[in-house]
């Protein structure tokens, strides 16, 4: 029998508030451990939540770039659960009436256009983090970190839309793209401030029922996401082909062993007991702020990227590439602003650029070449004054000086040589030194040119132009 | 000259006047507290020095010539629920037997602000469930009228603080009568304002939706002095209410006449003593004669608030109190690992009507029970408010006998349902919000007999001159309680 997976993703964003959910303290990352805390935060006796609005809007933004519906009245409940890092062994989350519903986001895959519905979009308070002593299983005590305890998160629920671990990384790759685009999170997986839970099932193909479904937890990287998902569709097909049933669980991916792993159940028997947080009054938004929210939204990225194929020609390829990171589009943008041509700075970017960034782990925000030094360089190329080889050589500089490419192309004297004259002089000289390869050329093996346009441009510093080497070089070699 | 039987007022006055100082206010109420502790059993901590500082700050501020506040000076005591920077805040707990709150309640700061001098931290039933005070973790306290007697409860240690001189004035809270209940048995004015009208921060949550603090005093003239300090809305608190607060003392005016008063007949049926509802019909029968409409309303779902009240308050209670868990502050058990040390530290720390209320509340909220209990309450919550509104489209405020009974002897009522019957007059008010006040009407075999009088939302001006009139046509609020042989 053949099987159809079918995959929906839960995923948690943090907000990039400046404060918590519910009080005043900072959400700034990687601070002392418990520094950034209050009463509050910490659930102490007495004291009571106040939501922070900015996490409303945040969360409202969010939900209008997913093509959300609004809930102009949603309210907060109470998820009752005991885990140490909960501070009021509860979390104010959201359940019946989440802040937006309805929505969707369109994915690429396979060069066709796809689209996958959201569920919902809520609100909720990160919990803290425990730090063990050892490993969690023989650890003689464990600390806790308060920090990240009211940090605001968003959990975007997916409809069971997807079809392949391909599709669920492609999804998770829009959303990180549409929220960092709206400016309300920084989706760093390895900061956790992007988190994945998936659910996966499998079904006979022609079936719309659906199978019974594992959840993947400890999805930390888009890697880990495709491997964990890839992992189950086997795991699953073969519990189904050999007759047997796949069990209702939660699984934990193990990203050095490469497997999924079976949590103990007692872990899985959750009743939350949810119930409305009677400390927070509900939520009713204004439909004209909202509207004035939606009206605030940035062009997303696929309204850029049929921009840039509609504007400047790219392709769709390109256009995507470019367009995955805001910041990545908006270096484009400005290259292109800048003066510099659409496709070359497309290829400059996809090309040196994205390299020399992988190269220094560095993201293309902390870019030390500007999109004008980049225009710079592209417009040096395009009037001639250096080839696209030196071009190479140049941007090097440019990024480990941080000086404009003409001023390293003045210091270093890398103008190209467009002097008929002088590179005249330099083909007869290697013409005369090279006797055999002149001889080659002559009984008629082309592959010889190559060889004696190579040493031209050696003699030059490679900054003869090239055009008119292979000009020259065929009109002396005629004559010889 | 006994300065610990005054009342706020009287007490500004000779304040102001020079006639005492604060500091001998302040320890005229100690040396009264140290001839009548050992009896009542009124407080968990003491605060004499910090009220000695107090005082003596008010002593300068007059001595500078200088205008104070009407709670200036004036010695109070706060249930020790209320959350005091510094100074243990124990819920009468074991749980919490250590606790220092790093922050003040907003009531705490608002009261600072007006220079009153806080005597300390008032015994309770543990963490407000409960209504004889019986139920405190530490001990119980006792009647000033009778010490064989509960002071009622939850805010048992605030009535009888007051009652015995050991404090001119205190703050309870009242999640379902807890304020109006102790000072009917103690013969004193407990105003339970309006859902929202004083904030909640520092209030350690018993039932969030319904806990509200509010005074208990000597009589209505304090009762607004003391609601005028507290009252207001505070940013920390979502659910408080964002309203101008009246000068309630502007209230205290000797005229009902026109007042149309209620009466809901479903409070007068079986279970009321008799001696406590013919109390309330001559207190009925005083006000009509001053000028008031009297006459006969209907409240038809009285009979569900009771059962009502009894899942919505443990669901949030089983909530609220998850945080006492021995890991992040309180008493904490050794355990072998974390699920062992979380039941060690609960079962040792909280008492039995916690545990039962926890255990109520965890099954209301369990799936598949759900529906057919917290929400249903939820339902039964939304019919007591239209019962009210509906009320008080044909009257002004509502009056009823505050408590079935009159004080009940210590260890009598040792079945809860007892026990929580005790509230059934109460808790319809707080499950709609309302404000309510209840006042001496009477003595029945020497004990007072408290009257409820009800108002609608942010209506407490209302009832405070409702009660101030009924109270100038009386001397039941100047008696003062015998203590037994003291
Ligand atoms: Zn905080």
């Amino acid at each position: 029998m053949k099987y159809e997976t079918v995959i929906g993703l839960e995923v948690h964003s943090e907000l990039k508030t400046e404060s918590k959910i519910f009080c005043g303290c900072s959400t700034k990352f990687g601070s002392e451990q418990n520094t950034n805390v209050c009463p509050v935060c910490l659930g102490l006796p007495g004291v009571l939540p106040v939501i922070n609005e900015k996490v409303v809007e945040f969360a409202v933004r969010a939900g209008l770039a997913l093509n959300c519906r609004i809930l102009p009245f949603s309210k907060f409940d109470r998820k009752n659960y005991y885990y140490p890092d909960l501070p009021k062994n509860y979390q104010t989350s959201q359940y019946d009436l989440p802040i937006a519903v309805n929505g969707y986001l369109d994915i690429e895959v396979n060069g066709k256009t796809k689209r996958i519905g959201i569920t919902r979009v809520h609100m909720e308070e990160d919990a803290g983090k425990l730090v063990h002593s050892g490993t969690i299983s023989n650890s003689e005590y464990a600390l806790v970190d308060y920090n990240r305890t009211g940090v605001p998160l968003i959990e975007i629920v997916s409809e069971p839309d997807l079809r392949s671990p391909e599709e669920a990384k492609a999804y998770l790759e829009k959303l990180k793209a549409i929220l960092q685009y709206i400016d309300v999170s920084d989706c760093k997986m390895e900061e956790g401030s992007l988190r994945c839970d998936a659910n996966i099932s499998l079904r006979p193909v022609g079936t719309d029922r659906f199978g019974t479904k594992a959840e993947l937890k400890n999805l930390n990287s888009f890697r880990a996401v495709q491997r964990g998902l890839e992992y189950e569709v086997e795991r699953q097909t073969q519990v189904l082909s050999e007759g047997g049933r796949v069990i209702q669980e939660t699984r934990l991916w193990d990203e050095n062993k490469g497997v999924t792993l079976s949590m103990r159940s007692k872990e899985q028997a959750h009743d939350y007991r949810y119930f409305p947080e009677p400390e927070l009054v509900p939520i009713v938004v204004d439909p004209a702020w909202v509207e004035s929210v939606r009206a605030s939204l940035p062009e997303l990225p696929d309204a850029r990227k049929a921009r840039l194929m509609a504007d400047y020609g790219l392709s769709a390829y390109d256009a995507e590439t470019i367009t995955v990171s805001r910041a990545m589009a908006d270096y484009f943008d400005a290259t292109v602003t800048a003066g510099a041509d659409a496709k070359a700075a497309a290829n400059w970017l996809m090309g040196d650029v994205s390299k020399h960034l992988n190269a220094a782990n560095m993201s293309i925000e902390s870019c030390p070449v500007t999109p004008g030094q980049l225009a710079g360089l592209i417009a040096l190329i395009a009037k001639g004054t250096i080839s696209g080889k030196i071009a190479k050589t140049v941007f090097e500089g440019m990024w480990s000086s941080g000086k404009d490419a003409e001023t390293i192309v003045k210091e270093q004297g890398l103008v190209q040589i467009s002097d008929e004259g002088a590179i005249v002089a330099i083909v007869d000289s290697v013409i005369a030194a090279n006797p055999q390869s002149v001889a080659d050329f002559k009984a008629g093996k082309e592959k010889a040119i190559g060889y004696l346009v190579g040493q031209v441009m050696k003699q030059s510093k490679g900054r003869a132009n090239p055009e008119l080497v292979n000009k020259l070089l065929k009109e002396r070699l005629a004559l010889v | 000259m006994e300065l610990f039987k005054y009342t706020v007022h009287a007490l500004h006055d000779m304040l102001i006047k020079k006639e005492v100082s604060a500091v001998e206010l302040a320890k005229a109420v100690f040396a009264r507290t140290d001839a009548v502790e050992p009896k009542i059993h009124s407080y968990i901590t003491e605060t004499r020095e910090q009220a000695l500082a107090q005082a003596a700050a008010v002593d300068a501020k007059i001595a500078r010539g200088e205008r104070i506040a009407s709670l200036a000076g004036i010695p109070g005591a706060l249930k020790d629920n209320i959350c005091t920077k510094g100074v243990k805040t124990t819920c009468a707990s074991k749980i919490l037997a250590n606790f220092v709150p790093p922050y003040d309640a907003t009531v705490v700061d608002k009261l600072a602000a007006q220079d009153a001098v806080i005597t300390g931290k008032a015994n309770c039933d543990e963490f407000a469930m409960g209504g004889s005070t019986e139920n405190s973790g530490f001990f119980v306290t006792r009647n000033p009228w009778d010490t064989d007697r509960v002071p009622g409860g939850s805010s048992g240690g605030s009535a009888s603080s007051v009652a015995a001189g050991q404090a001119i004035w205190a703050l309870g809270s009242d999640t379902g009568g807890s304020i109006r209940q102790p000072a009917a048995y103690c013969g004193l004015v407990g105003l339970k304002p309006t859902y929202g009208r004083v904030s909640r921060y520092g209030l350690v949550a018993y039932a969030s939706s319904l806990d509200q603090i509010g005074p208990i005093t000597r009589d209505v003239t304090d009762c607004a002095i003391v609601l005028n300090a507290i009252a207001g809305h505070d940013a920390k608190d979502s659910t408080s209410i964002n309203a101008p607060v009246p000068d309630y003392t502007q209230a205290l005016v000797n005229d009902v006449k026109g007042l149309k008063i209620g009466l809901p007949k479903e409070y007068f049926g079986a279970g009321i003593q008799p001696e406590v509802a013919d109390a309330i019909k001559q207190a009925v029968n005083r006000f009509s004669a001053m000028g008031a409409e009297v006459r006969e309303v209907s409240l038809p779902h009285t009979q569900y608030a009771l059962p009502a009240y009894y899942l919505i308050a443990p669901a949030e209670a089983s909530s609220n109190l998850a945080r006492y868990d021995g890991v992040g502050f309180g008493h904490r058990a050794a355990g072998s690992d974390i699920i062992d040390m979380y039941k060690k530290t609960r079962s040792e720390g909280f008492g039995d009507e916690v545990k039962r209320r926890i255990m109520l509340g965890t099954y209301a909220l369990s799936s598949g029970y759900y529906d057919a209990y917290y929400l249903k309450a939820l339902k039964v919550r939304t019919l007591v408010k239209q019962d009210f509104d509906q009320a008080f489209a044909e009257v002004d405020v509502l009056i009823t006998p505050t408590a079935p009974t009159t004080a009940f002897k210590i260890g009598e009522l040792s079945d809860p349902l007892a026990m929580y019957l005790q509230d059934i007059c109460t808790i319809p008010i707080n499950l709609a919000g309302l404000p309510g006040v209840s006042l001496p009407c009477g003595f029945a075999h020497g004990l007072p007999v408290g009257m409820q009088i009800i108002g609608k939302p942010l209506a407490e001006a209302t009832i405070i001159q409702a009660a101030y009139a009924f109270e100038q046509a009386n001397d039941y609020h100047t008696r003062f309680a015998p203590l037994g042989e003291v």
